[in-house]
């Protein structure tokens, strides 16, 4: 599902590849059930590519790893949430265009 | 700066009735781009299976329908991109569609940008939006397991996602403003024997109430007696109608009332080569198998247009 630049987080890994990343993280929390996920999924990759080396892209199935949704209080997807320095600096909840998650990122990356 | 590239046609959204669209427009060889904001599918992604588009006996869900749709365009040579058009200027023979990536020049344009959900407007709802207010029943609906919630509307969008609701939920209750649903027989029958489903007739909701932990419950008004209750849910599902999403056109584009994008029989607008299709149109019926119907005619109608332009110059 993931492009080649996306990696895929698990509840056992989030710590360690999310909170302690020394570079921003786009963590995209998503189920297979769910059609704006998968409608999103593209912009996701082409954004992957475009902030290489400057931003970390991963995804989260929230079925199979239902701990780090619940510890964000995520009760909708897909919600997209930026972490820098282990913080949360934005969150987006629903499907939304790509240039509106760019300019999320740009707010954190350098 | 270079001139943008000049399309015969451009084609705004990527639900059924954009991607039948470009598939009608790519098929007669027009050059033609498709413009999406969110990803291809539209509204659509929002329901879990449709069983009422003819062809799929069984039903098909959503997705694969979706990737029907796009497969068959990308066949005969769809262009689409991941852009939000954000204004459009139709005043001259080239049109000029501005998106946050850069312009775009088409002779003709086809508005297939459907709706959005309507709000409630009420206290509570934005602030909790993700965290116990949601529009999308197939999104959000896993994230109740064992919990009771509210759906808002007495539709067939209402009905069917309070059904699909309680394959999670312990308790759905339907709050609806009117003393019968709306919803067609079929759907109906199902949601009231189906002994999770609670409808509390002659309702609004006036507040959604929450705290950290997100919605803990509504606000009710009886719209008769104006009494007053409160009613315990940790999620509340709103399905009350659509908004056109218009924000971006000019004001020659005609509207209705309720902003629907007024065309004549051929899908043309108020506006010459500017055309419209599917739910974002003003029309009686909002489905796949209308909104399809009208890509087909709009990018028909569009391709009239161009030619039109070729022999008078």
């Amino acid at each position: 599902m993931a492009g080649k630049n996306i990696i895929e987080i698990t509840d056992n890994s989030f710590e360690q590849e999310v909170l302690q990343s020394s570079i921003p993280v786009l963590v995209d929390f998503w189920a297979p059930w769910c059609g704006p996920c998968r409608a999103i999924a593209p912009v996701i990759d082409e954004l992957s590519a475009e902030y290489s080396g400057k931003l970390k892209v991963a995804k989260c199935n929230v079925d199979e790893n239902p701990n780090t949704p619940a510890r964000f209080g995520i009760r909708a997807i897909p919600t997209l949430i930026i972490f820098k320095n282990g913080n949360v600096t934005e969150q987006i909840t629903g499907a939304v265009a790509k240039s509106q998650i760019a300019a999320a990122v740009d707010k954190v990356v350098s | 700066m270079t001139t943008p590239e000049l399309y015969d046609m451009v084609i705004v959204g990527g639900g059924p009735a954009g991607l039948t669209a470009a598939l009608y427009a790519c098929r007669a060889r027009y050059k033609t781009l498709l413009l999406e904001r969110i990803g291809l599918g539209g509204q659509l992604l929002t329901y879990e299976k449709v069983d009422n588009y003819p062809g799929f006996p069984e039903g098909i869900t959503t997705f694969e329908l979706t990737e029907l749709f796009k497969a068959q365009a990308v066949r005969f040579g769809m262009e689409h991109r991941s852009s939000e058009v954000t204004s459009l200027d139709a005043s001259g023979a080239i049109k000029v569609v501005h998106t946050a990536e850069g312009l775009v020049h088409a002779k003709s344009v086809v508005i297939a940008t459907g709706c959005a959900p309507r709000k409630l407007e009420v206290k509570g709802e934005a602030e909790f939006t993700g965290r116990g207010v949601s529009y999308c029943a197939i999104c959000d609906g896993p994230f109740y397991r064992n919990e009771i919630v509210a759906v808002v509307g007495g539709g067939d969008t209402a009905v069917e996602e309070a059904i699909y609701l309680t394959k999670f939920a312990s308790q759905v209750h339907i709050i609806h403003r009117r003393d019968t649903l709306r919803a067609i027989k079929v759907i109906q029958e199902e949601a009231l024997a189906n002994p999770k489903i609670t409808i509390h007739w002659n309702q609004v909701v006036t507040a959604i109430h929450g705290g950290p932990q997100g919605v803990t419950h509504l606000a009710l008004q009886d719209v008769l007696s104006n009494d007053t209750s409160q009613l315990d849910v940790s999620g509340v599902f709103i399905f009350v109608g659509l908004i056109p999403n218009t924000h971006w056109l000019p004001e020659s584009v005609r509207r209705d009332p309720l902003g629907f994008v007024i065309t004549d029989d051929h899908m043309a607008t108020s506006v010459p080569g500017v055309f419209a299709a599917g739910d974002v149109r003003a029309k009686s019926l909002r489905q796949i198998v209308t909104a399809v119907g009208d890509g087909a005619t709009a990018a028909f109608s569009a391709g009239r247009y161009i030619e039109s332009l070729a022999h008078h110059g």
